[in-house]
């Protein structure tokens, strides 16, 4: 049965790669991204990979599908049809892609217990993380505590992903100040739903950042879920009306000081003898140390992507906001 | 328990029905407003017969929070989208099918 | 009660492929957007009925997020059609 919905998923999936390619309309294109997203978090979610299908269907088909949109709202809609020769180009995939298949033949068999992936670290983890962390989600264990060093690489990177685009795209207080005409405003039914609805994502946001130790979730899935809730916000009522809830400075303030949670859970453990992200030194128990480390870290994560998300997204929206007003 | 599940077994197979006449509907039908229809069907009673279905197979803890949780944001939420698009297209243009047949009418 | 659920899950399965053939080949760019709406609200049922399939509940969690995230990006397209009138 798995097998079946697994082939059945894989094939929509390629279906939907082949349809872009051949799609004009941008519009089009961005809309079966988000299915295709939706398809490659299902697909996860059969595998059993619950988290990264969380983040998945969080970030590909929530967050990116707007931020596509805001683009094609301020570039245009169309494709512009290519001018050169397409010949070289098709060569080169067509070798890199033989190349690819090629290398695939000396992988080892699919889901065979002696690969490698299944001999390296993970019975390692598998055996020793509930005695040495003691949570139930291990992709917790591994992502905030063996890997915690990764982690906070990711997490600067989300922030310095929000320096770039804050320094391409500069969103102007004044013309925030002035408020579009929107018919999306008028829309009274939206309205009304928008607000029963905005409590209960950030409801179950909190729950996400909270309950990511015991079940799929975590900072980051959490973030990006508060920040869908403020963007709804922002598209019903418009921006100057959510900038009088979280102002930009107020955003950038938050987004360095997740990171600087994060490093500075780092340094104190190193103040208390132990080696940087080391949790064991947080508390007189080791295990408890450990648990309060993950849910600073995790909450350090949970506030910079949440901060950096909405972030990008003010700065399409006020750009679009302006294109419209002139 | 048997009872539950065969209660069960009906709703899901229900829900699964409607999910297919709403999908078939979705080609069958003549004009955008009546798709709406048809998909806004999938949305409503086949979400509560499968979902319901589902929650007579948990035995009262987490998960049928879930499930209630899931079952009334798709009620708030699907449609109120159907609502807008039918809107949005409604402005934008878009006429339904007597209207263009009139509109020939009118013309010819 | 297994069989139930496989059925109900490929009947989704099914519904999903035929709102996936309906945003590709679409009459006017609602009915594109209609099914991708549709599509969206498919999986919800679906991960939910695969996660009882297959013993494994914690899948709930992700339906809640598609149910959210289907909302949030139809607000967003219908937003972006007021700044560019569809060309269809």
């Amino acid at each position: 049965m798995e097998l079946l919905i697994d082939l059945v998923l894989l094939a929509m999936l390629a279906l939907t790669a082949l349809r872009i390619i051949f799609l004009k309309d941008l519009f089009a294109v961005v809309m079966l991204f988000s299915i295709y997203s939706f398809l490659s978090a299902l697909i996860f979610i059969n595998l059993d990979a619950v988290d990264v299908a969380f983040t998945e269907a969080a970030v590909g088909a929530g967050i990116s599908t707007v931020l596509m949109l805001g683009t094609i709202a301020i570039t245009g809609r169309t494709e512009t049809p290519p001018t050169k020769s397409k010949l070289l180009p098709l060569l080169i995939v067509v070798v890199t892609g033989a190349a690819l298949i090629y290398g695939t033949l000396d992988m080892p068999p699919f889901g065979h217990a002696d690969n490698p992936v299944h001999e390296h670290v993970a019975p390692r983890y598998i055996e020793e993380s509930p005695k040495e962390i003691g949570l139930p989600n291990m992709v917790t264990s591994v992502l905030a505590s063996y890997r915690g060093f990764d982690t906070l690489g990711e997490t600067v990177v989300v922030f310095s992903a929000m320096i770039g685009v804050l320094s391409l795209l500069r969103l102007r207080k004044r013309d925030a100040d002035k408020n579009p005409e929107s018919g999306i405003k008028a829309h009274r039914v939206l309205q009304v739903i928008a607000k029963i609805v905005i409590p209960m994502i950030i409801l179950f946001a909190l729950y996400v950042q909270f309950h990511g130790d015991f079940g799929p979730g975590g900072g980051f899935q959490a973030g990006v879920i508060a920040a869908a809730a403020f963007i709804l916000y922002a598209l019903v009522f418009g921006l100057s009306n959510v900038f009088k809830v979280v102002g930009p400075k107020f955003l950038r303030i938050l987004a360095v000081f997740g990171v600087l949670l994060y490093a500075g859970v780092g340094v104190y453990s190193m103040a208390m003898g132990g080696n940087f992200l080391d949790y064991n030194y947080l508390a007189e128990n080791p295990l408890s140390g450990q648990h309060y480390g993950i849910i600073l870290i995790e909450l350090g994560v949970g506030i910079t992507v949440f901060a950096v998300m909405l972030s990008i997204f003010y700065a399409f929206d006020s750009q679009i906001e302006r294109a419209n007003i002139q | 328990m048997l009872l539950l599940d065969i209660v069960s077994g009906v709703l899901l197979i229900f829900g699964a029905f409607f999910g297919l006449s709403g999908a078939v509907g979705l080609f069958k039908f003549p004009d955008f407003f009546t798709r709406v229809h048809a998909a806004s069907v999938t949305d409503s009673i086949a979400a509560i017969l499968v979902l319901s279905g589902l929650i007579l197979q948990t035995n009262l803890d987490l998960n049928t929070a879930k499930l209630l949780f899931i079952l009334i944001f798709l009620l708030i939420t699907s449609p109120t989208a159907s609502h807008v698009l039918a809107k949005s297209a409604r402005h934008g243009g878009l006429l339904s099918m007597p209207e263009k047949e009139q509109k020939k009418e009118i013309e010819s | 009660m297994t069989t139930v659920l496989a059925a109900v899950c490929i009947t989704i399965l099914v519904v999903m492929a035929l709102a996936l053939a309906r945003a590709f080949n679409a009459d006017t760019v609602y009915d594109r957007i209609l099914g991708v709406n549709m599509f969206g609200t498919k999986t919800v049922l679906f991960i939910a009925v695969v996660g009882y399939l297959m013993g494994r509940p914690d899948f709930l969690d992700i339906a809640i997020v598609y149910a959210l995230i289907n909302f949030i990006g139809m607000v967003a397209v219908l937003r972006f059609f007021e700044y560019t009138a569809p060309i269809d």
